[in-house]
């Protein structure tokens, strides 16, 4: 036994080279392309570097002036907790209905009908441009819009959707989830597709309840595929950009409680502002390890429970 | 005691099997609720893409209007190009989404299977990688491209996706969780070398997960605008989110939505037929569930 | 494939490093000023199609390639036009054409920017820079130009008082009223007694009133009348390198905030759904501002439905004058064909005979005086005007046009300020929330301003 493990390592060793041969495109791309700029955001977050019309000002070396800047006008948390908010409307109900469907799909008992259908027609809205579905949002509930007549007819009046602060963050977060959470259903799918059936079966055979098999079978099998889908779908929340950009018109409208932070790093590219896009940048960068970090330990944790 | 069991289990049956029915019913309710707030903006959309400027700025109608033939004509002989722009896409999309699932697949393979020095290191990099904001590199990178004198080229725009932590991350989860080593070792001991077993053994294996993630590394390439707009600017280079977002910002003087309404629904179209083709692998990816190992 | 790839990859990293240390290592001179001939590619950086229709219906000895696609180019004599379109959005347009001015100096010749197009909100941007030629070095002479109006002049004019842009059109805009709304409410549809229910803005407010008892609205939404006081300014936004914010600019938000609690127009915003129904016979809207091109094209005319396309439309002057759009045409630095250039701005801007063929073909305003004032007095007539012949109105307006506080920042402090202020109108927040949201905008897109 001992033997054997020990001869399986040193097999694994000498193909290690093999690993790292597969590993050169991915690195030969990375550094080609990605390494460059991320280092020169870094690298400019600490200097003064913008255009004033076509003249360009600095370079010029500052220190921590563009994060002190940052911190100090309180904008950020600000655009951060619109960020939160925008994000969560949209998330949750995404990672509930999407678990909900996955695990309806997996269960054969139910005997889902035209399943094959569904799962189709669930990511669609995906296909569409995000700014061609924020046109179509936009028509749907404009002041004079069908939802609106809809209203009227039934004697409410017309609503302003996008002049109030709740009903446009909750069309950000409408929006977020259907475009989302057909995907986020495929991948749990993908990933439920690894259980056996039998294992299903030895359960319900045994009178495990619906509710036991999803929690003792199902999630724990999910479990590297549900990290993969709370991991992206948080670092996408926090790079939330083009629906409310598109939505608000670069504004964050209304009284900027729609502006995310990605948002406000596209108003500093207007004047090619590098070094606040820098700054906030790194700033993102942080907040998204550190929140990665979190989840890992957490559902890593869970793990070994 | 064997008696007593099989009333309970009867009982139990029972119970179970009426609230079955109701799940079933609840089950497909809210399935055919969320497809049909899915394919409503398809329906918006063919609906739009029939009715005038004039009409569409009158609001939403759920009858189709009569203009459809016309505006397919005003897009077709209009003042941007169409068809090269789907050949651009086209070919910018299916190169990026073969380049990404191949290469990232490698990539997962890599750290999955093999022992190496720095390999835990090398891993926990690739997913910093994935935090970095693609937005706040985006401007550095398109300096880089016009230093390097790749403007107008496709190459910086499918190349990079040889390098995609979101997508690798994705097939090294699924691999843990259904790629098994015994299989690759058992690969080995028939004499198979270590990239013909990735290419005739892993690849297909892996075949769910892959056709997952080229669908959508195809969808987000096909409906990718900022970097691609920033770099091409000539005519016969420009794809088509670059085409619409022209047409909607062409001034007061030419605009007509039927026309913008009518290339998105253009442009959307083979995606739809794509997706439609390889969503066959994601149903039955998952019909065929727990045939591995 | 796979072997392919990496040496692509590889030859990529060393044409990175390659392109890097020659970015490094020659300096040359910083861009090639003046202008050469002999160039055999006439590059024109354009947002949209108009210049090319322009070009195509008007400019002798040009012969487009494709007639149904004006943008695809074609030839003038030896010299093949090509037209490179980047759309207007944000700044896309801006960041192409500054991208490629900057390398104007390394581009081959024929890759070179030749003639660009600017627009009056940043214009200045380009004026102010080395990269748009003086008029005169190209080879037009003051008697050329003697025609233009003069505030198309002053809107690319550098601070040196050197003219670096020509443009075929002005933009002079005047108040548009629904002829069967005025006949109701006013008891005539006159526009020379039409006028005077609108002419300053104390008696355009009463007759607000009096439509609103009416049923009517006096004006679509909230940034129908901002041009006409941010024409109208007294300074500049930016001034010592500090925001400023024009007297002018308060009494628009003023009068925007009374008319909106007062229920004189209908909260919309410029161009949405609610915005346009105005256009309509059902919609309820008195009036809009607007030049030529906003009549012509703007409104709805093609529609069968629309009050347009009834001629159901009047002109009159409004309360102050002002302009809105209109589009420059400008001499890169480093050109190589200087005498095309010249060829275009003398036929497309200067040439009455072209001009006021323009505004027979497209109902545009052509920036002549001497051509739109003898058009004036002709038999020309504006369908959607129901039969007005608007000219005389609007060459009035333009020789009142000035445009003196012009800045490199005005894009992007008019849309804010306008976008901010939609907040307070709406009641979503006060004054003051409103002005510090717009403060915050112009921290983050102009780092150069100083803001207090």
């Amino acid at each position: 036994m001992a033997d054997t493990k020990k001869s399986q390592k040193h097999r694994s060793v000498t193909r290690g080279k093999w690993g790292i041969i597969f590993l050169l495109p991915f690195a030969l791309a990375f550094f080609a392309f990605q390494l460059y700029p991320l280092v020169s955001t870094i690298y400019n977050s600490f200097f003064k570097n913008f255009r004033d019309g076509l003249t360009q000002v600095g370079p010029e070396f500052i220190g921590l002036e563009n994060f002190k800047t940052l911190f100090q006008d309180g904008l950020l948390l600000k655009y951060a907790g619109n960020t939160l908010i925008m994000w969560l409307i949209g998330f949750i109900p995404q990672i509930l209905i999407s678990l909900l469907l996955a695990s309806w799909f997996a269960n054969h008992r139910l005997r889902i009908r035209a399943a094959g259908f569904f799962k189709t027609v669930i990511y669609m809205p995906n296909l569409i441009m995000a700014s061609a579905f924020a046109m179509l949002f936009f028509a749907l509930f404009s002041d004079i819009g069908p939802v609106n007549a809809v209203l009227e007819s039934m004697g409410f009046g017309t609503f302003r959707f996008f002049s109030s602060v709740w009903a446009t963050r909750i069309l950000v977060g409408f929006m977020n989830f259907l475009m989302w959470f057909g995907n986020t259903t495929i991948l749990l799918m993908a990933g439920i597709m690894g259980i056996d059936p039998a294992l299903f079966e030895a359960a319900e055979v045994d009178g495990a309840r619906p509710g036991q098999i999803f929690r003792q079978i199902t999630l724990p099998i999910l479990r590297p595929i549900l990290l993969y889908v709370m991991l992206t779908s948080m670092i996408g929340g926090i790079q939330m950009f083009d629906v409310p950009q598109i939505l608000t018109d670069g504004y964050g409208s209304p009284n900027t409680t729609s502006m995310t932070l990605i948002m406000y790093l596209n108003q500093h590219m207007y004047s090619k502002n590098y070094g606040m896009g820098g700054a906030l940048s790194v700033i993102l960068l942080i907040m998204t390890a550190i929140l990665s970090l979190l989840v890992f330990k957490f559902m890593v944790k869970k793990k070994e429970d | 005691m064997a008696r007593r069991k099989v009333h309970v289990y009867d009982e139990k049956g029972i119970k179970e099997s009426m609230g079955l029915t109701g799940r079933r019913i609840i089950a497909h309710t809210v399935l055919i609720f969320l497809s049909l707030l899915c394919l409503f903006w398809f329906y918006m959309l063919f609906i739009n893409c029939t009715r005038t400027n004039a009409e569409i700025s009158t609001g939403f109608s759920w009858l189709p209007g009569t203009n459809f033939i016309k505006n397919w004509t005003n897009l077709k002989n209009g003042s941007i190009d169409i068809f090269t722009g789907l050949r651009n896409s086209a070919f910018i999309a299916i190169a990026s989404a073969a380049f990404c699932v191949y290469f990232s697949t490698l990539t997962a393979f890599a750290i999955h299977a093999y022992n190496f020095p720095g390999k835990n290191a090398i891993y926990t990099f690739i997913l910093m990688v994935m935090m970095i904001p693609t937005q706040v590199t985006s401007l550095g990178f398109v300096k880089l491209c016009r230093d390097m004198d790749l403007e107008s080229s496709f190459l910086p725009i499918i190349l990079p996706s040889i390098a995609a932590p979101v997508t690798f991350f994705y097939l090294k989860q699924y691999m843990d969780s259904s790629l098994s080593l015994s299989l690759i070792e058992a690969a080995r001991i028939d004499g198979s070398s270590e990239f013909r077993t990735f290419n005739k053994i892993v690849l297909p294996l892996m075949k769910p997960a892959i056709a997952v993630q080229a669908i959508f590394t195809f969808v987000s390439s096909w409906n990718n605008y900022y970097v691609p707009s920033l770099l091409l600017t000539k005519e016969e280079k420009k794809t088509l989110p670059i085409l619409i977002a022209q047409l909607r910002a062409s001034d007061w003087q030419t605009f007509d939505m039927g026309k913008v309404y009518m290339c998105i629904a253009f442009s959307i179209f083979p995606v739809i037929i794509v997706y439609l083709l390889l969503s066959k692998f994601i149903v039955a990816g998952v019909a065929l569930g727990g045939v591995k190992e | 494939m796979k072997r392919v790839t990496k040496l692509l990859s590889l030859g990529l990293v060393l044409m990175m490093v390659v392109g890097m240390l020659s970015a490094c290592g020659d300096k040359k001179d910083e861009n090639a000023d003046g202008a050469t001939t002999g160039g055999k590619v006439l590059n024109i950086r354009v947002w949209n199609d108009e210049f090319a229709k322009r070009m195509r219906d008007h400019m002798p000895g040009y012969t487009v390639t494709d007639k149904e696609n004006p943008l695809g180019g074609g030839m003038l004599g030896d010299v093949k036009v090509v037209f490179t379109q980047v759309e207007n959005k944000g700044t896309a347009y801006q960041d192409a054409l500054d991208a490629a001015l900057e390398k104007q100096g390394d581009a081959k010749d024929d890759e070179k920017v030749d003639i660009f197009l600017v627009e009056a909100d940043y214009a200045a941007k380009y004026i102010e820079s080395s990269y748009a030629l003086d008029v005169h070095t190209v080879g037009l002479t003051d008697s050329d130009l003697a025609n233009q109006y003069q505030y198309t002049k002053d809107a690319v004019t550098d601070s040196n008082g050197v003219l670096k842009g020509v443009s075929w059109q002005a933009c002079p805009a005047g108040l548009i009223y629904r002829r069967d709304i005025a006949e109701k409410v006013l008891g005539t549809d006159d526009p020379e007694k039409v006028q005077e229910a609108v002419k300053d803005w104390a008696t355009f407010t009463a007759t607000a009133e009096t439509m609103k008892g009416e049923g009517y609205a006096m004006v679509a939404g909230y940034d129908d009348t901002f041009r006409v006081f941010s024409n109208n300014v007294t300074s500049k936004w930016v001034v010592d390198g500090k925001l400023n914010i024009d007297a002018q600019l308060k009494a628009w938000v003023d009068q925007t905030k009374e008319f909106t609690d007062k229920g004189y127009n209908n909260k919309a915003s410029l161009w949405d759904d609610n915005w346009s129904s105005g256009f309509y016979p059902e919609g309820n809207v008195f009036c809009y501002f607007g030049p030529a091109w906003f009549i012509d094209f703007s409104m709805k005319a093609e529609a069968s439905k629309s009050v347009a396309a009834q001629g159901g439309w009047g002109l009159v002057e409004g309360p102050q004058g002002y302009f809105w759009g209109g589009t420059w045409i400008c001499a890169a630095a480093g050109t190589d064909n200087a005498d095309e250039i010249k060829d275009i701005m003398l036929a497309m801007t200067c040439n009455e005979e072209v001009m006021t063929n323009i505004v027979k073909k497209d109902n545009d305003f052509a920036n002549n005086k001497a051509a739109m004032e003898a058009m004036a007095k002709t038999d020309y007539t504006s369908k959607v005007l129901g039969g007005q012949n608007p000219l005389s109105i609007f060459a009035a307006a333009a020789s009142n046009v000035e445009l003196k506080y012009i800045s490199t920042y005005d894009q992007g402090c008019n849309e804010s300020f306008q976008k901010a202020m939609k907040d307070y109108f709406d009641g979503v927040c006060d004054y003051e929330t409103a002005l510090t949201n717009f403060k915050n905008t112009i921290k983050a897109k102009y780092p150069a301003i100083t803001v207090e």
